[in-house]
C-alpha cells in the first residue's frame, strides 16, 4: 500500500494529472503536491481536478525540500520535475538547475528520510541520444553509450547516475526509473507538439526520422502504475509500432518545409528571432536522426501495456490540435473515387 | 517479442495480405505480358494499384517497422526500380536459391564488389524475386550511409539498417533474412586489379550474431558487381578532405561527368551456397574466439571457391560484346 504519495512538479500538466489519478485511487491515502507554483485548478481532462491534493510550495533546487519530505513524512515520492526543453524552464541555465540540482536536492532529501520506501522517476529516452551509429531499437542497458551528449540528454544521463548512486546508498528503497519516449495526445503541451503546429514545418532535407509516441493518457498510467506496485528497475515506455516524419506531417496535413540543417546555429538563430520555434540541440538530432526503444521489458517486467499506438497517439493529437488539414482523408478518398470514375468513363468510351 | 512490429495484433491478416502480394505479383507479371501482345496499352488493374498506392502515400496511410522499413514503398517503387536493372542491364542468374529458408531468421553472407553497392541492391532483388516465399532480404549497412542525407533515407526505407550486434540480433529474433558483406570497405573499394579476391572478414561479428540467435548462415557469391565501376585509381587526398572511405576514378568517370555514373552492363552470376547451421553451438561459443574465426574462414572459403566456379562458368564478363565480334 502506497499510503502517502508525493509527487515534484505538481504544477505542470503531467505532474497535475498523476497528481489527480493517485488522489482517485482508493489505495493511496494521501497525495501530497510539491511545485514551486500552485498548480492550475483545471487539470485539462474532464472529470480530473485536484481537489484532493494537498499543496506545498517548496522549490526543489533548494534545501527546502528537504524541510517538506519530514514534515510530510511520505511512503513514495514520484519525481516528475524534469524538463526536456530549455523553453519550458525559461532558458538552458534554468533547466539544468531544475534538473540537475533538483534532482540532487531531492535525492539528499530522501536519502535522510526514514518513511520514503520508494522513489519513482519520469526519465526519458532522450537519454539514448540520436545519431547515425545508433542501433535501431536502444534497450534500457544501452544508456552508457559513448556518445557525446550536450543539453537536456546530458542532464537526463547525470540525473540517472545520482539516481544510482541513492540506489546503492539507500538499498532498501525501490527506485523505478521511467524512460518515457515523446508524450503527446489532445491536451498535452510539448517542443514537439509546438513543432508540429506550426505554420510550416521544417525538417532536415534527405531525412525522415522515425519515431515512437507515448499518449498522455498511457503515460499518467504507467508513473501510476510504477507508484502502486513494487517494479523496481528502468523501463522504456512507448506506444507500439513506429511514425516517420513524412507520414506523421501527411497524416497531420501539415506543409514541410526543407532545409539544409536544422542545426546550424544560422537556421536555429533565424527560427528563434522569427519566433517559429525554439529547437535545442537535442532536438534537432532526434528531428535528424529519429530514435527507438525496445519496449520488451516494459511488458514483461514493468507488465504495462500502452492501450494507444504511436499511429493512434498521433492521429488523436493532430485531430485536437492541428485543425483541418489541407489533403485530409475525406477529401483525398473523394478525388481517388473521382479518378476512378474518370478512368471508368474514358475507357467506357474507348471500348 | 516482437512489439512495434507492423501489424502485429493482426498476424491472420498479415499473413493474407502477405499472400495477396506474392499472388498480385505473379498476376501483375501475366498481364503485363497479356497487354503487350494484345497491344491496347491500357491496364485497368495496374491503374487502379497506381491510385490507391497514391491516395495511401498521400494520406501517410502505411506503416514503417522499427528499422525504417517501408514495404510499402518497397514493393511499389523501390524493386520494380532495381528489376529493371536487375533483368535488362545485369541480366542477373540466380542458382541455389533452395539454400535460402522459406521461413525463419537467416544470415546471407556475400562478397561485397564494385566501388557502389550494387550488389546488396542486386541480391534483394533476387531474394525477392525468385524465391519461392517472396522474401524482404534486411540489409546491413556501414555508419557512412545513416551520416549522410537522401541516401540514409532511401537505405531504411528500403529495409537497411546500421551493421551492429544489436540489429543483427533484432533482426534475427524477428525471423527475418539479413544480408551482411563482411568485407565493408575493404572489399567494395578495393581496386580493379584485385577483383574476385576476398578481403578480410571484419572480426566476425556476423557469426558471433548468427550463433546467439541460432541463425543458419548462407554463403553467397555475387559475380558481376566487379566490373560495374572498375575502379582504377583512388584519389586518397580527396576522399580525406570529403572523409569518404575511397574517391574512385572508373574508366568512365569523373571523365563523362554524370554518364560515368552509369554502371557497366556486366554479367552477373548469384549462388547460394548449402546453409551452415550454427544452432548445434553451445551457450557461450559466441564469445570464443577459435569457434567464431574457425567458422567464418569457412564461410570465406566457400564463397572463394564458388567465386572461382562462377567466373569460369561465366566466361567473358561483357558476352554481349563478345559475341558480336
Amino acid at each position: 500500500m502506497p499510503g502517502t504519495v508525493m509527487v515534484v512538479g505538481v504544477a505542470r500538466y503531467l505532474g497535475a494529472r498523476i497528481a489527480s489519478s493517485l488522489s482517485r485511487d482508493p489505495k493511496v491515502e494521501r497525495v501530497v503536491g510539491v511545485d514551486v507554483v500552485p498548480p492550475a485548478r483545471d487539470v485539462g481532462p474532464p472529470g480530473e481536478d485536484l481537489s484532493a491534493v494537498e499543496f506545498v510550495e517548496a522549490d526543489i533546487t533548494t534545501s527546502a525540500i528537504h524541510e517538506v519530505i519530514t514534515q510530510v513524512g511520505p511512503d513514495v515520492v514520484v519525481h516528475m520535475n524534469i524538463l526536456a526543453t530549455r523553453s519550458d524552464a525559461g532558458g538552458r541555465a534554468p533547466q539544468k538547475e531544475i534538473n540537475v540540482i533538483g534532482t540532487m536536492q531531492l535525492l539528499a532529501a530522501c536519502q535522510r528520510s526514514e518513511t520514503v520506501r520508494k522513489l519513482v522517476v519520469k526519465s526519458s529516452t532522450a537519454v539514448y541520444g540520436a545519431g547515425p551509429g545508433s542501433p535501431a531499437l536502444f534497450s534500457e542497458d544501452m544508456a552508457q553509450g559513448a556518445m557525446t551528449r550536450r543539453g537536456y540528454e546530458k542532464d537526463a544521463s547525470e540525473v540517472e547516475a545520482y539516481i544510482r548512486g541513492f540506489s546503492r546508498r539507500r538499498p532498501d528503497v525501490a527506485v523505478t526509473i521511467l524512460r518515457l519516449a515523446n508524450v503527446l495526445g489532445p491536451i498535452i503541451r510539448t517542443s514537439l507538439s509546438d513543432y508540429f503546429t506550426l505554420p510550416a514545418v521544417p525538417v532536415v532535407f534527405g531525412r525522415d526520422p522515425r519515431f515512437q509516441l507515448v499518449h498522455e493518457d498511457d503515460a499518467v498510467d504507467a508513473i501510476h502504475l510504477a507508484t502502486g506496485e513494487d517494479r523496481p528497475g528502468i523501463f522504456n515506455v512507448a506506444g507500439d509500432e513506429f511514425l516517420g516524419l513524412s507520414q506523421a506531417l501527411l497524416r497531420a496535413g501539415r506543409m514541410p518545409v526543407a532545409l539544409p540543417s536544422l542545426g546550424s546555429p544560422f537556421v536555429r538563430g533565424i527560427m528563434r528571432r522569427a519566433g517559429v520555434a525554439d529547437l535545442d540541440a537535442v532536438q534537432v538530432r532526434f528531428l535528424t536522426y529519429g530514435r527507438g526503444v525496445d519496449t520488451t521489458r516494459m511488458r514483461d517486467e514493468l507488465r504495462f501495456t500502452p492501450r494507444f499506438s504511436t499511429v493512434e497517439t498521433f492521429d488523436s493529437f493532430a485531430a485536437a490540435q492541428c485543425g483541418r488539414a489541407l489533403l485530409d482523408r475525406g477529401r483525398l478518398a473523394t478525388a481517388e473515387r473521382a479518378a476512378r470514375c474518370m478512368v471508368r468513363t474514358f475507357r467506357g468510351d474507348g471500348g | 517479442m516482437t512489439d512495434g512490429e507492423p501489424g502485429e495484433g493482426h498476424p491472420d491478416t498479415r499473413d493474407v495480405a502477405g499472400m495477396a502480394d506474392v499472388a498480385s505479383d505473379r498476376f501483375d507479371e501475366a498481364q503485363l505480358s497479356e497487354t503487350r501482345s494484345d497491344e491496347t496499352g491500357f491496364d485497368e488493374a495496374r491503374l487502379d494499384q497506381a491510385l490507391s498506392f497514391l491516395a495511401r502515400r498521400l494520406s501517410g496511410d502505411f506503416t514503417v517497422d522499427p528499422f525504417g522499413f517501408d514495404e510499402d514503398l518497397t514493393e511499389s517503387v523501390l524493386l520494380p526500380a532495381l528489376r529493371m536493372l536487375y533483368r535488362h542491364w545485369f541480366r542477373v542468374e540466380v542458382r541455389g536459391m533452395e539454400n535460402v529458408p522459406s521461413d525463419g531468421g537467416a544470415l546471407i553472407v556475400a562478397n561485397h564488389a564494385g566501388t557502389f553497392p550494387l550488389d546488396s541492391l542486386m541480391l534483394q532483388v533476387a531474394v525477392h524475386d525468385e524465391h519461392p516465399a517472396a522474401r524482404h532480404l534486411r540489409t546491413l549497412a556501414a555508419t557512412l550511409v545513416f551520416q549522410l542525407p537522401v541516401v540514409s533515407d532511401v537505405a531504411r526505407k528500403n529495409g537497411s539498417t546500421l551493421a551492429c550486434n544489436e540489429d543483427v540480433a533484432e533482426l534475427l529474433s524477428r525471423d527475418e533474412l539479413v544480408g551482411v558483406w563482411p568485407e565493408g570497405f575493404k572489399g567494395i573499394g578495393k581496386p580493379f586489379a584485385e577483383r574476385y579476391q576476398l578481403q578480410r572478414f571484419g572480426r566476425g561479428g556476423f557469426v558471433s550474431a548468427a550463433i546467439r540467435s541460432g541463425a543458419p548462415i548462407v554463403p553467397c557469391s555475387i559475380v558481376g558487381a566487379e566490373e560495374t565501376y572498375p575502379m582504377v585509381g583512388n584519389l586518397g587526398f580527396l576522399a580525406r578532405l570529403l572523409r569518404l572511405p575511397y574517391a574512385p576514378i572508373t574508366p568512365t568517370f569523373p571523365w563523362l561527368g554524370p554518364l560515368g555514373l552509369v554502371p557497366l552492363p556486366s554479367k552477373w552470376m548469384i549462388e547460394f551456397g548449402e546453409p551452415l547451421a550454427t544452432d548445434q553451438y553451445e551457450v557461450g561459443a559466441a564469445e570464443d574466439p577459435m569457434v567464431v574465426f574457425e567458422l567464418t574462414d569457412n564461410v570465406r572459403d566457400v564463397i572463394q571457391q564458388t567465386l572461382h566456379g562462377l567466373l569460369e562458368k561465366r566466361g567473358s564478363a561483357f558476352p554481349q560484346f563478345s559475341r558480336s565480334e
